[in-house]
């Protein structure tokens, strides 16, 4: 499903390479996590897959069901079915929240074809959603991400992923900030996508998260490339004797 | 006016003092509405002013006026649809009033009526040398809508007056008495068809306790110029709400002069600028503060693009008996183009010592993360850009809690969007 071939990848503004020739497949049905140390790139990684304008691609592809998405801005993208659940989601004063949820499931339905949804047909969406990951409804009368807790947030954004039913979801540091119910909750909303025509890339800094999202492989990011990859006993490993001995090896 | 230097007349400043020598016998009014004209008509042979003088800094009317359209008598306006629904409409059609509607609780009286029979005269007079808009109208008003609001009257339904343009020239005059303890709110609608020259000046007196809405929405054509004026005084623990959204034209100057005269009365002036094209917009605002205890804010959000300029002059007056007075004035502008710009002028007068009064102003480009943000769910960048303008002026129009008017405010917002996004 997804493919990255030797790519490299610079921030715009200063010309700093940060990926710097990974290569990585993610199959349908599969759940992958990436971990590495701090400054190896890991959200680097997350928004050149998003298509973040301030960072420039110099070499490699990246395809997606055999597509390179290089070309297409973040919302084409999205169309297609990638889904990047922010570290920080930004908070925008003013957006309501249901009204972006609406235009956010419409505009991908239309990229697809499809008729937009009844009002009802979407508040029993949002309702079911919501109430699947323990949030009030009341927190989405706010604008957007306005005065949500980090946890919200959180939860905000994986609501997000099951309203958008995206093909590839890559959760960002999914689990900074959340305490140990709330990583359950979201954990669980994770695992409620799993699904055999559906692909996870799980990006975090610790091994806790996969306690409760299973992967099916690791990979291990250092200095802007795969230095290692293994199943899920290689987080267990990451997680008793740190990154230092994988790092040392790729040295 | 500029009396210090006499150039040669500009070519429109020729052609308004022709229209007025043209159309002088035909305007109604007593004879002293007729000295007040001619009184006006010696202002404008002064010349027009320029960005010399302060309170035309931003916009050099001299310079910008650049050709004056004839009056176009044959012309034919219609009203249009009320921005809410339910609204008693009153209509000036090419610079002349339509048929009176009758409104319970309130007189409804033609201007021309009023100025024939002098009753309007004194209004007629400019505030001072400087007031080309009130002499402009001055020297060539005919008709508009005389309203009187009886005491302790509620109007359930907004009132709307409309005036509209069919090119050449309108000069139209709105006078409205709020009695004591009454409640309304009035919509001003300035659109038309042609390339018409506009003045336009409403006086309001709003009575003691009494609480008004006034809700201004200018979308002239791109290549008419709109020149209007709103003159206020507020009674003792009234409320006067203006609202002004300028949505088109191509020459438009609004000023504001209120006169919180009463204790305990409260201004809050509200305004959404959307421009766009070549479009030069400047919202001047004198507000005094005459009395203690007398509370404003004043918040202008700016949407500009492609070439448009704006300004925005905020002017608070805090006379020495004004104490406890509470201020506050903020102006905000999100640049969606380059080539555009906005300037914004907050001065402050201050003679009273126990008085709190802020200002502000920013400028900003549409952040570059909450586009990201929202193109990363898929929403198109069009539709984004949409979505966080709207988000910028949102603030201000949910805060007019009326259901309908915070519709009717965002439509006309998507409208301008749709146009100029």
């Amino acid at each position: 499903m997804l493919e990255i071939r030797n790519l490299h990848a610079r921030i715009a503004e200063t010309g700093t390479e940060i990926i710097r020739g990974l290569d990585l497949a993610v199959k349908a049905g599969e759940v992958t996590a990436i971990m590495g140390p701090n400054g190896s790139g890991k959200s680097t990684l997350s928004y050149v897959l998003a298509g973040r304008e301030d960072y420039e691609v110099t070499e490699g592809d990246i395809l997606f069901n055999g597509e390179s998405v290089l070309e297409m801005d973040p919302a084409e993208r999205a169309a297609k079915g990638i889904f990047l659940a922010f570290q920080y989601p930004m908070e925008i004063p003013g957006v309501a929240t249901m009204e972006f949820l609406k235009v956010a499931m419409n505009a991908q339905r239309k990229a697809r074809g499809e008729e937009p949804l009844k009002i009802p047909d979407f508040m029993r969406r949002v309702k079911e959603a919501a109430a699947s990951l323990s949030i009030d409804m009341n927190m989405l009368k706010r604008p957007l991400n306005v005065g949500f807790s980090g946890g919200e947030k959180k939860r905000a954004e994986i609501l997000q992923m099951k309203l958008l039913e995206p093909k590839l979801c890559v959760l960002d540091e999914t689990d900074s900030g959340l305490d140990i119910d709330a990583l359950k909750i979201v954990a669980e909303g994770v695992n409620a996508l799993r699904s055999p025509d559906r692909a996870i890339v799980v990006i975090t800094h610790y091994q806790r998260l996969l306690d409760y999202i299973v992967p099916d492989s690791v990979h291990v990011l250092y200095k802007g490339q795969v230095v290692k990859t293994g199943d899920k006993d290689l987080a267990l490993e990451l997680e008793k004797n740190g990154y230092a001995g994988v790092v040392g090896e790729a040295a | 006016m500029n009396m210090r230097e006499s150039p040669p007349r500009t070519a429109a400043e020729t052609a308004l003092v022709q229209s007025f020598n043209a159309r002088a016998s035909d305007l109604p009014g007593d004879g002293k509405v007729i000295a007040e004209r001619d009184n006006a008509v010696e202002m404008l042979k002064a010349g027009l002013p320029t960005r010399k003088v302060e309170f035309w800094h931003y916009t050099d009317l001299r310079r910008l006026l650049a050709t004056v359209p004839e009056f176009d008598p044959a012309a034919s306006a219609s009203a249009i649809p009320a921005l809410l629904q339910g609204s008693a409409i009153l209509p000036v059609l090419n610079g002349v009033a339509g048929k009176a509607v009758e409104i319970e609780g309130a007189a409804v009286t033609s201007v021309a009526e009023k100025l024939a029979d002098g009753s309007l005269a004194p209004a007629l007079r400019p505030s001072g040398p400087d007031d080309a808009v009130g002499a402009i109208n001055a020297a060539l008003a005919a008709d508009g809508w005389f309203l009187g609001i009886a005491d302790g009257v509620s109007m359930a339904r907004p009132i709307e007056l409309q005036n509209i343009q069919a090119g050449g020239q309108t000069h139209s005059r709105f006078a409205v008495k709020l009695g004591d303890g009454s409640k309304v709110a009035i919509v001003e609608r300035q659109a038309g068809t042609g390339s018409a020259l506009v003045s336009s000046v409403s006086n309001v007196v709003v009575g003691d306790n009494a609480e008004l809405l006034w809700l201004i929405v200018q979308e002239q054509p791109d290549d008419a110029t709109q020149l209007g004026q709103f003159n206020a005084w507020i009674g003792k623990n009234a409320k006067l709400t203006l609202f002004i959204v300028n949505a088109g034209g191509k020459l438009v100057r609004q000023e504001v002069r209120v006169d919180a005269k009463g204790e305990g009365g409260e201004f809050k002036l509200r305004g959404v600028n959307l421009l766009a094209g070549s479009t030069h917009c400047d919202v001047t605002m004198v507000l005094d503060h005459s009395a203690p205890a007398t509370n404003s804010t004043e918040i202008i959000r700016n949407v500009v693009t492609d070439k448009a300029e704006g300004a925005f002059q905020g002017q608070i007056r805090v006379a020495q008996p004004a104490q406890k007075t509470d201020a506050k004035m903020a102006c905000n502008t999100l640049l969606l183009s380059d080539e555009g710009g906005f300037s914004a002028k907050p001065e402050l007068e201050i003679f009273a010592d126990d008085v709190q009064c802020g200002h502000g102003a920013t400028v900003a480009e549409i952040d570059r993360n909450h586009l990201f943000y929202l193109m990363a769910r898929g929403v198109d960048e069009r539709t984004a850009r949409g979505l966080l303008v709207k988000a910028f002026v949102a603030e201000i129009i949910e805060e007019m809690e009326d259901e309908a008017i915070v519709e009717a405010l965002e439509a006309k917002l998507d409208g301008w969007f749709a146009k100029h996004g």
